[in-house]
């Protein structure tokens, strides 16, 4: 046990007020991005990301200032958690926002995704690209046939 | 804004489907099929005893008995499908994968965030096709789940059949950042592999043989996968997907994916 008013207890102190600090302010510039960027796909970055390395610094800082196992142990399974499933959300609204027509494509540079998924429905009549699977490898067989040839 | 197409840059990773399917370890591995477990699997169930465990903060015998039963509850109850795995996880390569996962969470934290301050910029983003070269479910979830942790990129959508990744990236205004971004993915899959796959599925997706967890000095991760858009420029690669074939049309027909690479990425070079 570190004897409270030490040193070491001080720097810890501090360390966890700078991780704390750190921490809400990535939180702060992922709502910011929520409300500035321009479009889902775009927003799902701000409402994912810097929320993860956010939420490593809080869930840090609170390990030090606290310092029992128990607590610690679930902080880890805390961050365990959202390392596991942050990913999957993300993909999942990005996916959905896809298929529902969301994305804007005048704000994407690039957007191989439609173009695949409009040769896949020149090819079949599909409107799922779960149930084209050959539609699909065959479209991207085509792409790549094209590419070749130019 | 140039909207640039990039065929090209996607055929680079062609061969990967037929090396991968030649080999009959990576082309059963990509197949798991849909039956469920029908024993409950160790690994579940001690994970979920451990999370069990974690979650009531104490560790006694009686917490670890529940924890067990509940998991073996679960396991039984709710099974799901077999994930095949035929890989030789590396501790030096599990060490790189985190290590710079990490490091990329920081960074790309960073970029984000001053990408949401720079007020008076929009983000110009895109949808990139990566077409990746292992034959894997389990590498190619565990490339995307990767790939969607680190800010800047989100996978949208994956397609199983052709080991392909869609992946969205927030800003893609700088020059070369399209390339750029698709080489993240191929060296996140890279380092997945060197973490977890056998030497075979190493092989089969045409990467370097693996020493200490990466790839050996010669020609290092990154280098492979930014040479691949050279390398199916290059004289002697032809136009099919194939390796043996385009192999056989350069005269070496005897050497495979791995070393014919090479040895265009040395004369690219």
């Amino acid at each position: 046990m570190i004897a409270e008013g030490s040193i070491l207890d001080t720097v810890l102190h501090v360390l966890a007020a700078v991780l704390f600090l750190a921490g809400s302010f990535l939180a702060m510039v992922a709502g910011l991005g929520i409300a500035r960027f321009p479009d889902l796909l775009a927003r799902m970055h701000a409402a994912t990301k810097p929320q993860v390395l956010g939420l490593g610094m809080l869930l840090t800082g609170l390990a030090l200032e606290i310092r029992t196992g128990v607590v610690i142990w679930t902080l880890v399974l805390v961050l365990l958690f959202q390392l596991i499933t942050a990913p999957v959300s993300a993909h999942m609204v990005g996916r959905a926002g896809y298929r529902t027509g969301r994305v804007r494509d005048d704000l994407l540079v690039v957007d191989e995704l439609t173009d695949d998924l409009a040769a896949v429905r020149r090819t079949e009549h599909v409107t799922d690209i779960d149930d084209a699977d050959d539609a699909m490898v065959q479209a991207l067989a085509d792409t790549e046939k094209r590419g070749s040839d130019a | 804004m140039s909207r640039r197409p990039s065929n090209d840059v996607v055929r680079a990773d062609a061969p990967r489907t037929d090396a991968a399917a030649t080999s009959g370890v990576a082309g059963g591995a990509a197949q798991p099929g849909v039956t469920l477990r029908r024993r409950p699997s160790v690994t579940a169930v001690v994970w979920l005893a451990v999370v069990w465990v974690l979650l009531w903060g104490d560790l006694t015998i009686a917490n670890v008995l529940a924890g067990l039963m509940v998991a073996l509850a679960v396991a039984w109850f709710l099974p799901l499908p077999r994930v095949p795995f035929a890989g030789r996880p590396s501790g030096f390569g599990l060490v790189r994968l985190f290590g710079r996962l990490a490091g990329d969470i920081v960074v790309a934290s960073v970029h984000v965030a001053a990408v949401a301050l720079r007020f008076g910029h929009e983000p110009r983003g895109g949808v990139l096709r990566v077409r990746l070269r292992s034959r894997s479910d389990l590498y190619l979830t565990l490339t995307a789940d990767l790939c969607s942790l680190v800010p800047g990129s989100i996978i949208v959508e994956a397609h199983r059949a052709t080991g392909t990744l869609y992946v969205h990236t927030l800003d893609l205004s700088g020059p070369g950042a399209v390339e750029h971004a698709r080489t993240v993915v191929l060296d996140q899959e890279a380092r997945v592999l060197y973490a977890l796959a056998s030497d075979e599925e190493i092989a089969a997706a045409g990467l370097p043989p693996r020493r200490f967890g990466g790839p050996s000095r010669a020609r290092g991760g990154a280098a492979v996968a930014s040479r691949a858009v050279p390398d199916q420029g290059a004289p002697g690669s032809g136009r099919s997907g194939s390796s043996s074939g385009s192999s056989a049309v350069s005269g070496a027909g005897d050497r495979g994916t791995r070393s014919r690479r090479r040895d265009e990425g040395g004369d690219a070079r």
